[in-house]
């Protein structure tokens, strides 16, 4: 039986996406609900789906308590429920409700808002995994695959149909007959595996600012990677004038100085590539984050040098970003855009401030490689 | 889908019954059910009726509820429904002493809803009505269309707390006095009485008498005056003047039956809360206990019981007072002896034998409501005792504190809380408000100012079913303002109160 509350609950959910999809440009701007992101869920905070009415603020209402403490004591975060009639709540600011979405459902909307198109992954989908499924029930098995409950039925049904079975006192003693075990089968499943590469200059020139763009940004391409592949790896790459590879937390933490060597930053990107990610086997999306300040004209010509070569030819799209700074002079993009700007596994976005990732995010997305 | 009791269970409650009857709890049959914990938080999403209108707000309801009980953070143990026969659900998997802890919780709320005056006008046959309900709304969604009906619902919830809780009570006869003050009114204006006539031109010159007929108009003027006295059943107002559609006018009465018959338990929390919970206390330890059940139940009415430094737990301050009215009384520990009695020490020892105690608790649960409940059995001993104090919000360290023990503001405080479901009362005082058929609405204001974001979103919700633009004069930071929604914009401006 399907029970009724689930029309009711997917028209309150059907409400609830219906916010976020006309929100959505808002929520892409702002980073605070990554901070809230949990494993496979994030808190979104909805207002004014709580129905509007003639009520007291909370603040002036304050109430009655009932407890230890001296007058004048602070009452513990948390110890005022936010709620009506005589309960008091915290201020009038954070009070929209919020709501879990799950990430799926969120790169669903994104899919939707921002009509992405799903990705076509490339054919070499040779990688086949064996998985183990428990379809069955086996009266031989190891122990450790003992189904206890079917057991103990057998045991009971046995006992009532000998006659040995006495309510009053209702011992149930499996014998060997009685065991049952669950059985498997072995399934092939196909898999298909994907990697994003991030990679972000950290020179001197890449504020706090630029950096919250990045995080962002890179919050939304996850999501949406994540959603089309499972088991998705990211792998972290910064650089100034030298690359190295990092963790996520130091990747959008880190803030360092100096000059700027893009090509530092491919050259790991392809050693990556080269040692850990053979073609054959996964999709492969390297990212890179700038403000468009490159070195020499040297640098830039040894880095398209090894797209061409080595990068691009491996991967699925190669993606570049670059974010607008006071301090840059863009040029990156400009030469990249003259060299590589046909191919067609690479995706080029001038990013000039937090409204731009909206439409960024398609640029990067909407060729559906 | 709801099951019948398991013939174990079915004998648990034939002996719970026992005892609640031996006690002298009166109550309707009562009937319960098993549910899964799914089945229970959808049971109680809808307020306790399955079979009620489809709306998405039970869905928000029940994902809330879901949520707390994956996470282990709330379950619920008792839901039961004022009916004839009472209807209450017992959850499966819960352990046997929960069972009977909560069917001993169940014949307290049902006695209550039977026996208390706030209960008399509710509907005892209000299952099959939330269902007939459901189904007029479903044909409306049939013929109207599901996105206009539910904005329609949802524009009057926000307006389902404007009622009057005391409209059922309510029986309006024509005012004598004001039937005398009319006819007098008519008679016409003749100024003081005249001793000598040779005064009349003093005592009662032209100026004066025409100022005193004006006077007379204006009153027959404010008579005419719609409504004629300010109206706080709102939605029975807007029921009955305006200018719905026949599916609207149907729907809105659908919602204001609703909210009048969940009203009552609103006005009765903490005493219902709290007699049922001495009910099962009493049950459960006298009778129904078995030895090695013992430490669970207290593990169990201990968590029912806990309190929070921020708010007021129903179940606790209920059962509480009413073990101290119990006390009192048994005691003989009131009237105008105990009243006059300063010396502590024999306050403390007084004890008359009276053995009043459970008459008492039995008289007060008929005619009381949690005001008039707090208002008269409160006292300072017993606030003391139970460490009852006033918070409030501190500005500049931006956190709530305690701010006084002192009984009478406690007391006040509480009763504020506690009226009109601690719900700000709002009137409808003009209908024809400037002479152009605008709603004016006035706020009784009490201290506390209104939520402002809501007051006007609430405010655009009323204009969509007066049509005409709609005001609202209310208090902020002790200035009268109105605020306007004319249908496309929203005003506010100064008035004198």
């Amino acid at each position: 039986m399907t029970l009724k509350i689930h029309q009711d609950h997917s028209r309150f959910k059907q409400i609830v996406r219906g916010k976020i999809k006309a929100n959505l440009r808002k929520y892409v701007q702002k980073g605070e609900m990554i901070g809230k992101k949990g494993k496979d869920a994030i808190s979104i905070p909805i207002p004014f789906i709580d129905i509007p009415r003639f009520k007291y603020g909370h603040k002036e209402q304050g109430g009655v308590g009932q407890g230890e403490g001296e007058v004048g004591q602070q009452l513990g975060p948390g110890a005022v429920e936010p709620g009506e009639g005589h309960q008091a709540g915290q201020g009038e600011g954070d009070h929209a409700l919020e709501v879990d979405v799950t990430l799926e459902e969120l790169a669903q909307i994104l899919g939707e808002e921002l009509q992405l198109p799903n990705i076509e992954r490339r054919q070499n989908e040779r990688l086949v995994t064996q998985k183990i499924r428990y379809t069955g029930i086996n009266t031989t098995g190891p122990e450790s695959l003992r189904h206890f409950k079917r057991t103990f039925k057998q045991a009971l049904r046995r006992q009532i149909a000998a006659g040995t079975y006495d309510a009053a006192r209702p011992v149930i003693i499996p014998t060997r007959e009685d065991r049952r075990y669950r059985s498997y089968k072995l399934q092939n499943l196909p898999e298909t595996n994907a990697v994003i590469i991030y990679m972000m200059d950290v020179s001197g020139s890449m504020g706090d600012e630029q950096k919250e763009i990045v995080r962002i940004e890179s919050f939304w391409l996850d999501t949406w990677l994540r959603h089309q592949y499972k088991g998705l790896e990211a792998r972290y790459i910064i650089h100034d004038a030298v690359a190295r590879e990092v963790d996520r937390d130091t990747f959008f933490h880190t803030r360092e100085s100096g000059g700027t060597m893009i090509s530092s930053a491919y050259k790991l990107c392809r050693d990556i590539i080269l040692s850990d990610y053979p073609k054959s086997a996964w999709n492969i999306y390297p990212f890179h984050f700038s403000d468009g300040d490159n070195w020499s004209a040297d640098d830039t010509r040894q880095c398209i040098e090894m797209l061409r070569n080595d990068v691009l030819p491996n991967v699925n799209q190669f993606a570049y970003g670059q974010v607008e700074s006071p301090y840059g002079s863009g040029q990156f993009i400009k030469d990249l855009r003259e060299a590589v700007g046909d191919t067609p596994n690479v995706a080029l976005s001038e990013i000039a401030d937090k409204d731009a990732i909206y439409a960024s995010i398609k640029d990067f997305l909407g060729k559906g490689r | 889908m709801p099951k019948s009791l398991t013939p174990r269970l079915a004998a648990l409650r034939d002996e719970i019954h026992g005892y609640a009857k031996e006690f002298g709890l009166d109550f309707f049959d009562t009937v319960f059910e098993m549910v899964s914990y799914d089945e229970m938080n959808m049971v109680a999403a809808y307020g306790g009726f399955p079979t009620r209108y489809p709306h998405w707000r039970w869905g928000m309801e029940y994902e809330q509820l879901a949520k707390g009980y994956e996470y282990g953070l709330s379950k619920i143990y008792e839901l039961v429904i004022n009916n004839d026969p009472c209807y209450a659900y017992l959850m499966e998997s819960n352990p046997e002493v929960d069972q009977k802890l909560v069917m001993a919780h169940v014949y307290g709320h049902c006695d209550f809803f039977k026996n208390n005056f706030s209960f008399r006008h509710t509907n005892r046959r209000m299952i099959d009505e939330m269902a007939n309900h459901a189904t007029r709304v479903r044909r409306w969604v049939d013929k109207i269309g599901v996105e206009k009906v539910e904005d329609f619902i949802d524009r009057t919830l926000s307006l389902e707390n404007l009622i009057d809780q005391h409209s059922p009570h309510i029986r309006r006869n024509p005012d004598p006095k004001r039937a005398a003050d009319e006819l007098k009114a008519n008679e016409g204006v003749e100024g003081f009485k005249v001793g000598r006539e040779y005064m009349r031109g003093y005592i009662n010159p032209s100026e004066f008498l025409d100022s005193q007929r004006k006077k007379v108009e204006d009153e027959k003027q404010r008579a005419k005056k719609f409504p004629e006295r300010p109206q706080r059943d709102v939605l029975l107002f807007l029921l009955e003047e305006a200018p719905l559609e026949p599916w609207e006018s149907d729907i809105l009465a659908i919602l204001r039956e609703e909210a009048h018959y969940f009203a009552p338990q609103g006005q009765t929390k903490i005493m219902n809360e709290g007699w049922a919970s001495y009910w099962h206390s009493t049950i459960m330890t006298r009778r129904a206990l078995r030895d090695d059940e013992i430490i669970d139940y207290a593990d169990h009415h201990s968590g029912t019981m806990g309190t929070r430094p921020g708010a007021i737990n129903p179940y606790k301050l209920g059962i509480e007072l009413w073990r101290d009215i119990e006390e009192r009384w048994n005691k003989g520990r009131f009237g105008k002896e105990w009243d006059e009695c300063d010396d502590l020490r024999a306050r403390r020892s007084w004890d008359k034998k009276s053995g009043a105690g459970r008459e008492k608790i039995f008289e007060v649960r008929k005619h009381y409501n949690d005001i008039t409940f707090i208002d008269t059995f409160l006292t300072p001993e017993f606030a003391m005792e139970q460490k009852l104090f006033v918070y409030g919000f501190n500005d500049k360290r931006n956190s709530w504190e305690i701010l006084d023990r002192e009984f009478r503001k406690v007391k006040s405080k509480l009763l504020q809380g506690l009226t009109n479901f601690g719900q700000p009362i709002i009137e409808v005082v003009d209908a024809n408000h400037e002479n152009r058929g605008e709603l004016l609405l006035a706020h009784k204001h009490d201290g506390q100012d209104l939520k402002g974001d809501y007051a006007r979103e609430t405010l655009k919700n009323l204009q969509s079913l007066w049509r005409r633009p709609v005001n609202i004069i209310t208090r902020y930071d002790n200035k009268g303002v109105m605020l306007r929604f004319d249908g496309t914009t929203q005003t506010e401006k100064k008035v004198e109160l």
